[in-house]
């Protein structure tokens, strides 16, 4: 059982979470994750690691609702607990320190974006990050980006309610045509991802991608998490979550990340029903 | 204990059948299909043991259970006997008496397989564990073990392997904390064997006797990446550290179209099924996907497992597609004969070429005929595509249950020497390149047996005791 310290409402469906894991915490490196499961019944369901302190003993992810799991530690309050928190798992972001970076997040996806732009940060490199949200609202962790010491932090939306209307692909273009960048880290949706592949991949730019394939262990031992890259199939979870954006199928990881689509349907109908609050 | 009284006559009555749940009401449902003997059974089984004086029986069984003294338990009315006798050996009776290959160890070791029919020693086992677990819990037998030494023992796993030489440690007095990357105890027992074979709820009661004997458990520890044996070492306090993580990471075909929707390793169907308990979906959380036409690739005992879970989860129809004929599959007899039973339709003598699908979706699969050529290696007759005999067997679901290796974590937990394919190089007691590490089951032999892996944990732990008991005080190596 891991006790939960803190719930904190990022925006209207995302939240953060701390909990208390010292174990955990003394290991987390940048671009890892962990497995919850919240209750004895539940699902095993990955998050990234958005925050840690080896010093306090504390974890914090950060997790947008969508289904039933993300709703039920939606409703956690200080004191609860959850069943399990596995981890660290999966391979640390490469950190190059000398570098110009660009760190690409796309909605919760700026919770993995903003460890490992700290990380960069804190190893010397020249880090411009890109943020985008559908729209103002729903953009997260702002103050904690903007007191990194960033060579730039651009903000775009859909609507153009905050920041520049349009896609993160559009300054991440102009800086790749400048010849502003010698790397590129993305997260977010994996249609966000496969864009910015194909944007940085144009000019050369070699790019990272965090990707979140659907998992069961997160431990390489069921092979849920598979994943095409250059040809070859990798385990997300273990020869992960990083990936080459050159060598990525992006259809098919589309494709599996729609697996269950229709039972996660009854899961939340059923969840709904027996819940006062509403999906 | 005096079992044999000189002029004892054991009977010649035909050996005992199991009552089985009816194969057409239990390929719906989850609950266990052997139904274990009465009582009235296991006394009149019992008596057809001959109580041999050298009981070669016993050199069948990878861990020498006492057989003659626990079967001679049943005879005398004392069943407590008995079953210290078992558990003197085996600390998951309940378990082994369920799964174990009995009718190529024990069973063909018995005097009378000679003369036809071996005494039913796995059903037996399974009886006294039963018989033992149905009692109140304060009134169950207890083992004796020796006095507390002071010194602590980390096990990594919590399979078979692993169980075995936490249980035995703790009988030689060590205090053993055994970590799991899962959030629960039993390795393949847990996610692979399904419940309709070995209900989870009997693996809880073996834990639970460990636990009893104070053995702690650490789940959710991804030992690799967590910690490490370094660690374990030098900074927890370990004197010694046993590796029994298995073989968990599935071998996929590396055929086209593998990855498509709808194609499974076997790990991930029975994974979802009997740890997460998808059959429970949506009063639990984890789905599983539930196909109509399913082809299970393999003609293992994991192959069977996943074939008849198909079932159980409601498929119309399961095809088993196996390259070589029924008679060279590897999976035991009695599970093969309830798999028909139940309606998994054998499809010999075809090879998976390809996964066809629609937009990622798989729609069926692409085989090849074969037939049977000469004995490769293996000593069996290797199977031989016959040019132009192509088909494709439609189905919404493939899974792959062809084998499984070592796994990607276990180089990360410690520098021990592996093999070249990936497995920790250890002697027969379980002695690594590293004298303070000891590994057994799965992640030495590759995919083996609970027994084997049993033996292995249980050897291993005296090879620690001697390493323990021997070594210099003071010294860090
Ligand atoms: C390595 C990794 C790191 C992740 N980090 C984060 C994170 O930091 N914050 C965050 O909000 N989410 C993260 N995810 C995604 C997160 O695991 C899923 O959103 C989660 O499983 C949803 O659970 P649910 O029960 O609430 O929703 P469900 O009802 O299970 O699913 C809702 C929707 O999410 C999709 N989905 C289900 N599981 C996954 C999955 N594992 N990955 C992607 N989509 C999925 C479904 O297809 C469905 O459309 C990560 C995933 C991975 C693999
Ligand atoms: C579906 C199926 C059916 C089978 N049926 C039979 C049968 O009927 N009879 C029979 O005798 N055998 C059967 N087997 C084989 C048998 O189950 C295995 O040989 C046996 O379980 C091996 O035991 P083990 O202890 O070596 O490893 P496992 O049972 O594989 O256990 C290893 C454990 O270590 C944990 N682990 C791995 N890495 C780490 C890490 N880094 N940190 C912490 N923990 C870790 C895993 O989570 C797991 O719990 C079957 C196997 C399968 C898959
Ligand atoms: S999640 Fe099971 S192998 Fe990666």
């Amino acid at each position: 059982m891991f006790n939960v310290l803190a719930k904190r409402q990022l925006s209207e469906a995302v939240f953060e979470i701390t909990v208390e894991a010292p174990e955990i915490a003394r290991k987390v490196q940048a671009g890892q994750f962990l497995i919850i499961r919240a209750t004895e019944d539940g699902e095993r369901v990955p998050f990234t690691f958005s925050d840690w302190s080896a010093e306090e003993g504390w974890i914090k992810f950060i997790f947008m609702k969508v289904g039933k799991t993300s709703h039920l530690i939606s409703h956690l309050e200080r004191n609860d607990v959850i069943a399990d928190v596995a981890g660290p798992l999966g391979n640390p972001t490469e950190i190059e320190d000398k570098s110009r970076i660009a760190v690409i997040g796309g909605g919760v996806g700026c919770a993995v974006a903003y460890p490992v732009a700290r990380a960069l940060c804190d190893a010397g490199a020249e880090v411009t990050v890109i943020m985008g949200a559908r729209k103002g609202e729903l953009l997260i962790l702002k103050e904690e980006f903007e007191a990194l010491p960033l060579k730039d932090f651009i903000i775009m939306t859909d609507d153009g309610s905050a920041g520049e209307k349009g896609l993160v692909t559009a300054p991440l273009g102009e800086l790749c045509k400048n010849g502003e960048l010698d790397n590129a880290f993305a997260v977010g949706p994996a249609i966000m991802m496969k864009f910015c592949a194909a944007t940085t991949g144009e000019y050369g730019v070699p790019t990272a991608v965090s990707l979140n394939p659907i998992m069961v262990d997160g431990t390489g031992m069921c092979g849920a998490c598979r994943v095409t890259v250059f040809g070859e199939t990798k385990f997300g979870c273990v020869d992960g979550p990083d990936f080459d954006a050159a060598g990525v199928n992006w259809n098919e990881l589309m494709t599996r990340q729609r697996l269950y689509q229709e039972e996660e349907r009854v899961a939340d109908a059923e969840y709904a029903g027996s819940c006062s609050c509403h999906i | 204990m005096p079992y044999i009284d000189g002029k004892r006559r054991p009977s010649r009555e035909p050996r005992q059948v199991m009552g089985m749940q009816d194969p057409k009401v239990r390929h719906r449902n989850f609950d266990e299909v052997a139904l274990g003997f009465t009582e009235e059974q296991a006394r009149a089984e019992a008596d057809r043991c001959l109580q041999c004086k050298n009981p070669t029986c016993e050199q069948g069984c990878p861990v020498n259970v006492r057989i003659r003294d626990f079967i001679g338990g049943i005879l005398d009315d004392d069943f407590c006997g008995g079953v210290a006798a078992l558990r003197e050996r085996n600390a998951l009776p309940a378990v082994c008496g369920r799964v174990c290959t009995q009718e190529t160890q024990c069973e063909a070791a018995c005097v009378l397989s000679k003369k036809g029919t071996p005494v039913a020693i796995g059903g037996l086992e399974r009886f006294l564990a039963d018989w033992d677990r149905s009692r109140e819990p304060g009134m169950r037998c207890k083992t004796v073990a020796a006095p507390r030494n002071g010194k602590r023992v980390a096990v990594i796993g919590s399979g078979p392997s692993g169980l075995a030489c936490a249980g035995e440690l703790s009988l030689l007095g060590y205090g053993v904390t055994v970590y799991e990357s899962l959030h629960t105890a039993g390795g393949v027992l847990a996610y692979g064997i399904p419940e309709f074979r070995l209900p989870k709820s009997i693996l809880q009661d073996e834990v639970e006797a460990l636990r009893t004997a104070r053995v702690e458990f650490k789940f959710d520890q991804v030992v690799g990446r967590i910690t490490n044996a370094q660690e374990l070492l030098d900074e927890q306090g370990f004197s010694a550290i046993f590796l029994g993580t298995g073989a968990g990471l599935p071998i996929f075909l590396g055929i086209p179209g593998e990855n498509q929707n709808g194609v499974f390793s076997a790990n991930e169907y029975l994974t979802r099924v009997n740890l997460m308990r998808a059959y429970d979906f949506p009063k639990t959380d984890t789905p599983v996907w539930r196909g109509n036409r399913v082809v299970v690739i393999g003609g293992g005992n994991v192959a069977m497992d996943s074939a008849r879970t198909a079932l159980r989860l409601g498929a119309a129809e399961v095809y088993l597609v196996y390259r070589r004929t029924e008679e060279e599959m590897p999976a035991r007899i009695e599970e093969r004969n309830h798999a028909k039973e139940e309606g998994v339709i054998f499809k010999e003598l075809y090879a998976p070429l390809e996964v066809v699908g629609d937009q990622g979706w798989c729609t069926g699969l692409r085989v090849q005929r074969m037939r049977l050529g000469q004995p490769d290696a293996s000593g069996r007759r290797s199977p031989m595509p016959i040019e132009g005999e192509e088909s494709v067997i439609e189905c919404d679901t493939v899974i792959s249950a062809v084998g499984t290796r070592a796994h990607h974590l276990a180089g990360k937990i410690s520098d021990v020497k592996m093999t070249d394919r990936g497995y920790v190089e250890a002697d027969d007691d379980g002695r690594t390149s590293n004298p303070r590490i000891f590994a057994g089951g799965d992640i030495v032999t590759g995919a083996a047996t609970v027994i084997l892996a049993m033996g292995a944990g249980k050897k291993a732990a005296h090879a620690i005791d001697e390493y323990v008991k021997n070594r210099p005080t003071g010294a860090k190596v």
